[in-house]
């Protein structure tokens, strides 16, 4: 396995942000103890992942599936929204998409 | 005490049903006494339907009028809250989908619905599934009812209690590296991970979409192959659905209860899943019920999966990497909480907000890992190694089903541990699922079914069983007989032997 460099809080705060959460301090601090145990002990995958083994990604192989274009029962706008935090009646309503930098 | 009705089995419950003995406002009446009895102390429900009754009373009208009815139809069951159900929330155990009402039903709840069972209401679990002894819901832990303070398994920890502590005959559950085979061994009852795509996950919260699978939960072999025989099939809303038409899996039930030889039937023995460092009351239990196979003429073999070494860390690779991008669409837009957060901001911060508050530490643990484990440069050193390993596990169960027609297993390595006990250790709480990934990564069906209770702490103990993908059948078969041949030698069920709630 190519090197990988250890886990450390700036890492676990990177990986918070790609994940969009807003992880506190202590959880960062905790997670970086965490992950770096973890991921030890689960490095081990590349001891048997020769070049030469072809990868699996499904467990039983399936082609893609198309259906006949036609309509079928869908959602309503009412049920659709239903579960929604916050919308107008026709449309989730969310914050500004951009901040001000952007 | 539970009383005659909750007691029985769907099969012995469905039969009085036909006979016009018993109503099913009676039965699911039983069936919620029990449930206001002891669910303050087992806690295996989040929701009690409300609806349950007013459900019977119709299947009790039909079955009045002469309507035909299916096999199980008047017979209440347990649903793992991990299913979409209308008109029940549905929170898979998470604080962020807190109260959230779906706007459909999953495939397999309609399928339940139509065919006239009742639904009870929704079961504990971990948090999205992930866990080993449902300590990660949102909603408290569920209590193993041989010991109240004990785990019940995971992440079906609610499905399982709820079947064992007689507050449902069946229930639903869904297994992606174990949720229901494990919480089967170590409550004393059974549970059966289908074939991948044997039964449809449309309106299943998605954990990890490549190793996910729907299955029946029950106190007999029997009532899970019914179960089984309603939910399968083909579904034309989930595309990794199989299109093979599936025999009668309760007829296999019965064929295996009354089978007296396995002569000609060859069970193989994972040597790599007969570990020392398990149980010992385990072990012991394990090699009794082969004694008692190979007794009844089944050929015991020993069979090799050097691989399954790396299951458990392919597993840690995969998961993640497939549940840190089921778990995006938790957007704070569409369903469930949105937390702003002090001082407003972008969609961005609202959501990151949001599954910051929503999240428990399990899955933020997990979701973290995903995300590392798919970032650009490590991506082929994590993922694509893990993805080799699970090819390697599929070859290791070719070469293992060339010699052996099924194989075995004890479904966990211990009996239930206190709670609390691996609650801050992540990597104990993985171990506990090395019997049971295996099956998942390769796609295979597997069972769980009580072996017994370990000597030295007097809880109940699981095999496992498992058959070729698509060979449902024969866990089926072999389950029976094997139930069959240890009550037997019992003189009683094992879950009759459970302490008194």
């Amino acid at each position: 396995m190519s090197e990988v460099p250890p886990i450390t809080p700036d890492v676990v705060r990177h990986l918070a942000g790609l994940s969009r959460i807003a992880l506190t301090e202590p959880e960062i601090e905790k997670l970086t103890g965490e992950l770096g145990i973890i991921i030890a002990s689960i490095e081990k995958v590349s001891e048997v992942a020769t070049a030469d083994v072809p990868g699996t990604s499904h467990p039983i192989a399936l082609t893609n599936v198309y259906r006949n274009d036609v309509p079928g029962r869908t959602l309503t706008n009412a049920e659709a929204l239903a579960g929604a935090p916050d919308h107008d009646g026709s449309r989730f309503r969310v914050t500004a998409i951009l901040g001000e930098e952007q | 005490m539970p009383t005659s009705l909750t007691t029985l089995s769907a099969a012995d419950l469905a039969t009085k049903l036909a006979a016009g003995e018993v109503s099913s406002v009676e039965i699911t009446q039983a069936h919620l006494d029990r449930i206001e009895a002891v669910d303050a102390d087992v806690h295996a429900f989040l929701h009690i339907n409300e609806k349950a009754l007013e459900t019977a009373a119709t299947i009790d009208g039909q079955r009045k009028a002469g309507d035909k009815l299916g096999p199980l139809a008047g017979v209440p069951i347990a649903i793992k809250d991990v299913l979409c159900t209308l008109g029940m929330p549905s929170t898979a155990g998470s604080r962020i989908l807190e109260g959230w009402i779906p706007p459909y039903d999953a495939t397999v709840v309609a399928r339940l619905r139509a065919a006239g069972l009742v639904p009870l209401g929704k079961t504990n679990m971990d948090e999205f599934a992930m866990g080993s002894s449902t300590e990660f819901s949102a909603y408290g832990t569920t209590h193993n009812p041989w010991d109240l303070d004990r785990i019940p398994g995971g992440s079906g920890g609610g499905s399982a209690a709820a079947v064992a502590a007689f507050e449902a005959p069946i229930a639903l559950g869904s297994d992606t590296g174990g949720s229901i085979r494990q919480p089967a061994a170590v409550t004393g009852s059974v549970g059966v991970k289908p074939t991948y795509g044997g039964v449809s996950r449309y309106g299943a919260i998605a954990l990890a979409s490549s190793l996910d699978q729907v299955g029946p939960v029950s106190r007999t072999v029997l009532d899970a192959a019914l179960v089984h025989d309603v939910i399968g099939g083909w579904d034309p809303r989930d595309s990794t659905s199989l299109k093979d038409e599936w025999p009668s899996f309760a007829d296999a039930a019965r064929a295996g209860a009354r089978q007296e030889s396995l002569r000609g039937l060859r069970i193989g023995v994972v040597k790599e899943l007969d570990a020392p460092g398990f149980q010992p009351g385990v072990t012991q239990r394990f090699h009794e019920a082969l004694a008692l196979l190979e007794g009844a003429g089944a050929e015991i073999v020993e069979v090799s999966a050097p691989n399954f070494e790396y299951a458990v860390a392919a597993y840690y690779l995969i998961l993640p990497a497939e549940a840190s991008s089921n778990l995006a669409k938790f957007d704070s837009v569409r369903f469930g909480m949105r937390v702003n957060p002090v001082g407003g901001g972008t969609v961005e911060d609202v959501m990151a907000a949001t599954r910051e508050a929503g999240f428990g530490p399990e899955v933020k643990r997990r979701v973290i890992l995903g995300t590392y484990a798919l970032s650009a440069g490590y991506y082929d050193a994590y993922y694509g190694s893990a993805q080799k390993v699970r090819t390697l596990i599929q070859r290791d169960f070719a070469a293992a089903f060339s010699q052996a027609d099924v194989l075995v297993s004890p479904a966990a390595p211990t009996t239930a541990f206190k709670i609390g006990e691996k609650v801050e250790d992540p990597l104990a709480m993985y171990l506990n699922d090395v019997t049971t990934i295996p099956a998942n990564l390769a796609g295979i069906p597997g069972m769980g079914l009580p072996m017994g209770l370990a000597p030295e702490d007097g809880l109940p103990t699981g095999i496992q069983i498992m058959a070729p993908a698509r060979a449902d059948d024969r866990l089926y078969k072999l389950g029976a007989t094997l139930e069959r041949l240890l009550e037997e030698k019992w003189g009683h069920t094992l879950l009759s032997q459970a302490p008194t709630l």
